[in-house]
């Protein structure tokens, strides 16, 4: 008896000591995360930094392998460590948001440009006011046509433009040359004419990705801009069906639905099949952006194919009507829980140096958004020069509202059904285009 | 349960409690039957506490920000997203409006789907397991082969599904249309209506082992001699099946189409890896459209208010089922 009672108080007493331990250890759960959580606690020493990359090379360890000797010179020269962690574009978003929502997150990160007001609104970035500008080389290093596209209007900018991005016309010209064309269409309609000729034996005139909704946002977007159409209010209020959107997306469908000179499997379309089947002549057209990598990477040489801007509805069009590309690329943003603002910014400072924005731009083929590093002869190719000229006179950014994320998914979204009924063989009308973006719109949130 | 249990028990420790006092005399009467009582319970505290961290916090979380606004504005401080009551309960079942309309459709199509992929999963096991009973050469072989979809990684499996249901270069095609010239054209199985179809035989091809095992396990306790009696009798296999396998496998089923209903209703992979983060709305299952409203709108308050409704559902078809389950039990 006595030696139970013993035993028994013994396992109380350590059941109560395990118990208040777990207590103690849940409590300090927190706080380690707070104390150790990689960057913070040894950045405020101002010993390293954590940034998360996008992936923009043909892999993520490519990323690796290119941002890995650029970082060791940058703690060569401020003596500051950066992590490096190369995140999938399917789980950046998500990412971003977790790190807004718990505020631990990394120092430095890449978005996507289409991103910025978004991400703004949750107030998760450092804004780049004057002063901040200050410390990175002032706002004017940038090209104008790139900040507009780092956040909403009349805000100070959630981030800086890092690579730019626009889109062009790809076309193949040994396709081209065998169906008697002898230039690449200027005009819209011109573009549906050598289609239909180029579409013969199982080649079509052109590839789209039909089942990519950001895909189909961006050529929306421009279609739309074309007819002096946009997709928000000066409010910021939604204003997807009105006539010149619904033309603007019927106009695209089309391409499937009426016109026929995009083959019906591109419906589904959603893994950069586009460029296989343009880099391996299944298709004469493309509009793509900055994708001489990726075509390379297919087998098909810079010089069988042509790169001008995409097309107007008249030729020679200007302003709104004249735009033939949305502003694309990557941004670089500063997350405001940092505890290392300071070396935060210094390496922004150093990604948009003029040295890196060569080296970086070049390597991925994207532009140097840093008005000095344009001019490099890395990218005078006759690919660039077009894209640079699309980017400098006759892009615009897609709506820096809020809600774009929900503009994205939504109208994407839409399209990629229309696309899909243009496949079944269902009719494409102007009435069910207009029920699908009404749709889209009422399940927008008020705000 | 748990609240009744002390005072049962403290009488009854009563007796025992004054033994062990008369033997201890110092020590204070009132801590050593506290500490008898007490004991169990402090076993069951770390228990407790990992229960609540784990489980009900987190849930009451998704119900407290069901009723308030929580959009990409406030989620760097939830406290500061204002409350908006039932506002989003309201915007969810306002069945005219496009919200409701699409979660209702996107319920209906759940249905649907959870009774296809749950019935055809279960058919094929029980016959599978059923015809698996006898011994023969190759069974082993035959059942490992056919546990082969359950152990393969979910996301591994469904995109080499979503390989073969692509409509220019996929195998599916290339059988139907290629070989056996079913089709006159190449039909779309991942957009478009045909992709319902799609998500149910994966759905199928995925849990039919589940069901398989579980049913192969519940025959193992099915005594020969029944079999061997009813034989006797001169009942055929058809009968054995209804008369005796059917019946002795009544608790196994009755677990394994619950489990069944409850994973398939609430499927988010195979719907995720087939189709993207926007289903084709013909397949639009419930699961993707709660994360489309949350994660893709960035509205966590209108996504977790669907959250709870959906939960509540499940619980409510749950209880029905057990209790018709049991009550058919105590007739039977």
């Amino acid at each position: 008896m006595r030696t139970s009672s013993t035993s028994s108080r013994l396992l109380a007493a350590t059941a109560l000591v395990a118990a208040l331990g777990l207590t103690l250890s849940a409590c300090g759960g927190g706080d380690d995360d707070n104390g150790s959580s990689g960057s913070k606690g040894k950045s405020s020493s101002g010993g390293t930094l954590t940034y998360w990359a996008s992936n923009q090379g043909t892999s993520l360890d490519n990323d690796k392998q290119v941002l890995t000797p650029e970082l060791a010179k940058f703690t060569q020269q401020t003596g500051i460590k950066v992590k490096l962690e190369v995140i999938p574009w399917s789980d950046l978003l998500n990412r971003i948001l977790a790190a807004a929502t718990s505020g631990q997150g990394p120092d430095v990160l890449n978005i996507g440009n289409t991103w910025s007001a978004s991400l703004q609104a949750t107030g998760a970035l450092l804004p780049f006011d004057d002063a901040t500008f200050a410390k990175i080389g002032g706002k004017d290093k940038f090209a104008p046509a790139s900040i507009a596209a780092a956040g909403a209007a009349g805000k100070d900018p959630a981030a800086v433009p890092l690579y730019s991005m626009a889109y062009g016309l790809y076309y193949n010209k040994k396709m081209f040359a065998d169906a008697g064309i002898a230039n690449p269409p200027k005009t819209w309609d011109e573009l549906v004419a050598d289609g239909k000729k180029l579409t013969t034996g199982g080649h079509y005139g052109l590839a789209v990705e039909g089942g990519n909704g950001s895909e189909n946002i961006h050529h929306a977007f421009v279609l739309a801009k074309q007819r002096g159409s946009d997709w928000f209010d000066a409010s910021g209020k939604a204003t997807f069906d009105t006539p010149n959107n619904v033309a603007a997306v019927k106009q695209y469908v089309d391409f499937i639905a009426k016109d026929k000179i995009a083959a019906k499997g591109n419906a589904e379309y959603a893994q950069n099949q586009t460029i296989t089947d343009f880099a391996t002549g299944k298709a004469a057209m493309m509009m793509w952006q900055s994708a001489a990598t990726s075509i390379k990477s297919h087998g098909m040489n810079p010089d069988q194919y042509g790169v001008v801007p995409v097309p107007t509805q008249q030729a020679g069009a200007t302003g709104d009507a004249g735009v033939t590309s949305m502003v694309a690329g990557i941004n670089l943003a500063v997350f405001k829980n940092s505890k290392n603002i300071d070396g935060a910014l210094k390496f922004v400072n150093f990604m948009t140096s003029d040295a890196e924005q060569k080296t970086l731009n070049s390597t991925y083929g994207s532009l140097p958004p840093v008005k000095a590093a344009q001019s490099d002869p890395a990218f005078q190719t006759p690919d660039l020069k077009t894209l640079a000229s699309v980017l400098g006179s006759s892009a615009a950014p897609l709506p820096q509202v809020p809600n774009e994320a929900q503009f994205e998914t939504l109208v994407g979204t839409a399209v990629k059904d229309l696309f899909a009924d243009a496949a079944a063989g269902k009719d494409v009308t102007t009435d069910s285009v207009k029920a699908a973006l009404s749709k889209a719109q009422q399940q927008m949130p008020a705000s | 349960m748990t609240a009744t249990a002390p005072p049962r028990s403290a009488p009854e420790a009563g007796p025992s409690d004054g033994k062990s006092v008369g033997r201890g005399r110092l020590r204070p009467r009132v801590p050593d039957r506290l500490r008898r009582v007490g004991v169990p319970y402090l076993m069951l505290f770390p228990a407790l506490i990992l229960e609540l961290l784990i489980h009900l916090v987190p849930m009451i979380v998704g119900i407290v920000i069901s009723f308030k606004g929580l959009t990409q504005f406030f989620i760097r401080d939830w406290g500061s997203a204002p409350w908006t009551g039932l506002d989003n309960y309201r915007m969810a079942v306002k069945f005219n409006q496009p919200v409701g309309e699409a979660l209702l459709h996107s319920f209906w199509v759940t249905v649907l789907f959870t009774l296809l992929s749950v019935g055809f999963s279960w058919l094929i096991g029980t016959a599978a397991a059923i015809l698996m009973q006898d011994a023969f050469r190759g069974r082993a072989v035959l059942r490992a082969i056919f546990l082969v979809p359950y152990a393969l990684p979910v996301y591994a499996a469904v995109i080499t599904w979503a390989f073969m249901f692509q409509q220019d270069t996929g195998l599916v095609n290339h059988v139907l249309h290629d070989q056996l010239h079913v089709t006159s054209n190449k039909p779309f199985w991942l957009i478009g209506d045909n992709s319902f179809w799609a998500l149910v035989i994966v759905s199928v091809w995925k849990s039919w082992p589940f069901a398989f095992l579980c049913l192969m396990a519940g025959l193992q306790n099915i005594p020969r001699e029944l079999y061997e009696a009813a034989a006797m009798d001169g009942a055929g296999i058809w009968q054995q099946i209804r008369k005796i396998t059917l019946p002795s496998l009544r608790p196994v089923n009755q677990v394994l189409v619950l489990v069944l209903f409850l994973w398939t209703f609430n499927d988010f992979n195979t719907p995720f890896v087939l189709f993207g983060n926007s289903a084709p709305h013909s397949a639009d299952l419930i699961s993707i459209h709660i994360y489309q409203s949350s994660f893709i709108t960035w509205n966590f308050g209108s996504g977790s208010a669907m959250s709870v409704l959906l939960l509540l559902f499940l619980l409510v078809v749950t209880a029905f089922y057990l209790l018709f389950t049991r009550k058919r039990d105590v007739d039977a």
